[in-house]
């Protein structure tokens, strides 16, 4: 095969790129159908359900799950937890992505999506949740994206803009933690306003915080499930520290998450109790209720916290995938299961393929995107020109090296 | 309500006992309402189901042909909700026991604190003091979230228009209204037989009370609308349970903008506890790190002075001992010196 | 635990005191959790 003159041309027509190709191609179609014809002709919206799979999954989900990137800088530069450093870059470009793939879907979605900045330069709507939300989204996503501009920045040779934004870390870090905080919670909030839709198990005045203690959840679980997917994927692009640093980080957020899903099961305990709602468990809503609560909450807590005992890194790892599925459960239980619980079956709503296609075709581009920056900036590694690294209690001054080579033995052996 | 505000704030912003008396957002205030709102009376027991009102509406609004004439009154057989082209349906309700069938006519209410409007993030919609909630649509976005809000499942969108979709509902003929084409609503004045009266709404109040006082036994006593979701300025008399009619009784009388105004109210606490909180977080740890790096570096210090006590006290024996020796060597060999000196002496001297 | 309640104030004294009982026992749970989660944490360096 090495003789074949052909060989130094690698086929566009892999197995990859050809199911990409079809996703991105039906995209496209769905997007041209949905611009000409309306999103009657898309999706299996109506009058009796305004919303569907785009905001419970594209906007609930979506910022939920890239709830890791405030959660990982919160830790390492606020809580001053330095061993997590490596884990960072890695954390706020999946979050800087998910949020810019929300922006996007929002652009399907509303009637006129040029029409998205007119809460903030036109007329503001202030005694509205969604202005709330729209608000922290779009100052977030740019503060996200002044803290993904130093990998991008070391790509391209900027140095002084580059410093400058390393060292507003801190600041940029706590503005994350507040505007995640503000808007996390707010598309809880949004559910408030309409206590006759929502099934009691699920409406409550905790609703924001609800939303906002499972979102840490989810972002500490997504950070061990990205960097499981990237280990496999990008290893190659990974530098020592990373991977010296990344079975501590699973075990460590493993940790964090235990703890907070127990917290987010209290309170979901709580909620019940003080709106004396104990009877709704007896009903079918109320078994699907304990299907997600004891199933994905209850449980991934429990399991999360075996695989820090025995250190058990494959545990710990297919538990973030447990509570990641639990969270988009719950979100999509508030806004499409309990949401209209009351309605007749015949006028339920069930997202129609088209719905779902454009869905994928979003992750897909978010995929696409990430693969291609992690490829070419440092976010898996340290470039030599701009070490940050912080050495840690007692630790000498290391070089960092590139390592090409496959999966192998972690050296310290941690039970697999 | 006191303690859901409290409590949705405490849980908002999960700031714990740091919280004194509990807070409505807006305070003790309570709010009446525009005094010369106005609105429709509907009363179930006078109204035949002979759609004219929905045919007014769509004559004065203009609105697009529906699939059924309105004369024909097959449409009840399915239950109707408003859409696009519709602001307004009759329903057709037969009750087991009842006399006859039971008409109601359902549209936008008006409510006095619309869901609506508290929750359009472009403040689209307006209550005005005439009494009518109206939508503007030079400004709307079309994310639809009025539509999620309302709970009396009102405002309908065009989801068949690609890039100007509107939202569609009645609008107390309110721009016709103020300009003086109509003096009361379409469906108002196509009402053959008066089941709809159009008026100040403390008037229409009175009003009922009067029909429950003329006529007793007919009507149950309860103005639905009176307090519903805070009140609204259409309001329904009727004969037999209004759910039966298919309209909620369980809505309670919170207004909509009370259910979201504890949590939107910890929004701030958050903007302003946070920095300091986070600040504070960040500086202990950073002051934790820098003694725990004293410490290490004083444990240093004293690890290579004792090492070095040591080192010296092991030299010092060491030099001593080599001292000792050396001295043990040395009368060693003075001793043998003398010796060997001693020797040829003794032999001398015989 | 079904019963109609006539009054808010009859609401909260059965929902409070049904709270704080479920206070005591979280935290006593909570306090389990946690040191079945740092039960085996070994004599690690400070980190």
């Amino acid at each position: 095969m090495a003789a074949e003159n052909s060989a130094v041309r690698k086929s566009l027509f892999t197995p990859f790129n050809v199911v990409v190709g079809v996703i991105f191609l039906v995209g496209a179609a769905i997007t041209f159908l949905r611009f000409a014809k309306g999103l009657g002709a898309v999706t299996n919206l109506s009058d009796n359900n305004p919303w569907g799979l785009w905001i419970a999954f594209d906007l609930l989900c979506g910022v939920a799950l890239a709830a890791g990137g405030y959660t990982t800088s919160a830790a390492c530069y606020v809580f001053g937890l330095k061993r997590y450093h490596s884990a960072v870059r890695p954390a706020i470009l999946t979050a800087f992505l998910g949020y810019s793939l929300v922006v996007v879907a929002l652009l399907y979605d509303v009637g006129r999506p040029w029409r998205l900045p007119y809460p903030f330069f036109v007329q503001s709507g202030t005694t509205s949740v969604l202005f709330e939300v729209g608000l922290c989204v779009m100052l977030y996503l740019n503060t996200l994206f002044v803290e993904w501009l130093p990998a991008c920045f070391e790509w391209l040779g900027f140095q002084k803009p580059r410093d400058f934004i390393v060292k507003i870390t801190l600041a940029l870090t706590i503005l994350g933690v507040i505007l995640s905080t503000m808007h996390q919670s707010s598309l809880g909030a949004l559910y408030l306003i309409v206590p006759s839709k929502v099934h009691p198990l699920w409406y409550s005045m905790y609703l924001p915080f609800f939303f906002f203690v499972s979102s840490i959840a989810a972002g500490l679980s997504m950070v061990i499930f990205e960097g499981t997917l990237s280990h496999h994927y990008l290893h190659g692009r990974m530098d020592a520290t990373y991977i010296r640093e990344h079975d501590d980080v699973i075990l460590g957020f493993a940790k964090g998450a235990a703890m907070v899903l127990a917290l987010y099961f209290m309170i979901k305990a709580v909620g019940i109790a003080i709106d004396n709602k104990w009877s709704y468990l007896l009903t079918g809503y109320g078994a699907w209720f304990l299907v997600e609560l004891l199933g994905f909450v209850a449980l991934p807590a429990l399991l999360y916290a075996i695989a820090v005992r025995e250190q058990n890194l494959k545990l710990a790892k297919w538990t973030s995938v447990l509570t990641v599925l639990g969270i988009i459960l719950n979100r999509f239980n508030t806004s499409l299961v309990a949401f209209n619980w009351q309605l007749p079956p015949a006028d339920r709503y069930f997202p129609s393929w088209m719905e779902i296609a454009i869905s994928v075709y979003l992750i897909t581009l978010g995929l696409l995107v990430f693969r291609f920056i992690a490829t070419r900036m440092p976010i898996f590694y340290e470039d030599p020109r701009y070490r940050q690294h912080v050495p840690h209690e007692g630790e000498e001054e290391e070089r960092p090296e590139f390592t090409e080579h496959k999966l192998r033995q972690h050296p310290q052996g941690f039970g697999h | 309500m006191l303690r859901r505000t409290f409590l949705g704030l405490l849980g908002a912003a999960g700031v714990g006992a740091a919280l004194g008396k509990p807070a409505r957002a807006a305070g003790q205030q309570h709010f009446t309402g525009y005094p010369e709102s106005c609105g429709v009376l509907f009363d179930a027991t006078r109204c035949i189901g002979c759609r004219s009102c929905e045919a007014g509406c769509n004559k004065v609004n203009e609105l697009p042909p529906p699939p059924e004439p309105f004369n024909d009154l097959s449409v009840f057989k399915m239950k109707r909700r408003t859409h696009s082209w519709t602001y307004t349906v009759v329903n057709r309700y037969d009750l087991p026991g009842a006399p006859g069938p039971v008409f109601k006519k359902w549209q936008c209410n008006h409510c006095l604190e619309p869901a609506c409007a508290d929750s359009c993030f472009v403040r689209a919609y307006t209550k005005t003091s005439q009494g009518a909630v109206i939508w503007d649509g030079t400004v709307c976005v079309g994310c639809r979230y009025c539509m999620i809000a309302c709970p009396f499942d009102i405002p309908t969108f065009e989801f068949n228009e690609p890039l100007t979709p509107r939202i569609m509902k009645c609008t107390l003929c309110y721009p016709l209204i103020t300009s003086g084409k109509l003096t009361v609503p379409g469906c108002v004045g196509a009402c053959p037989v008066e089941a709809l009266v159009y008026g100040k709404r403390r008037d229409l109040l009175q009003i009922a009370h009067e029909r429950f006082h003329a006529f007793p036994g007919r009507y149950l006593n309860h103005i639905y609308g009176e307090r519903e979701m805070g009140g609204t300025n259409w309001l329904y008399l009727s004969g037999v349970p209004f759910r039966a009619l298919g309209m909620r009784e369980d809505l309670g009388v919170v207004p909509a903008p009370e259910l979201t105004s504890g949590a939107l109210a910890a929004v701030p606490l958050v903007a302003v506890t946070w920095p300091v909180l986070l600040t504070g977080i960040y500086a202990i740890s950073r002051r934790k790190d820098k003694i725990a790096r004293q410490e290490t570096a004083q444990a240093v210090a004293r690890a290579v002075a004792q090492t070095q006590a040591e080192a010296e006290g092991k030299l010092k024996s060491a030099m001593t001992k080599a001292e000792v020796e050396k001295k043990a060597a040395i009368e060693r060999e003075v001793k043998k010196a003398l010796e060997e000196a001693a020797k040829p002496q003794t032999r001398e001297g015989e | 635990m079904e019963h109609h309640f006539y009054t808010l104030f009859d609401f909260l004294v059965y929902t409070k005191g049904a709270v704080y009982i479920l206070m005591g026992v979280m935290l006593l749970g909570i306090l389990g959790f946690w040191l079945f989660l740092t039960g085996r944490d070994e004599e690690k360096e400070i980190h």
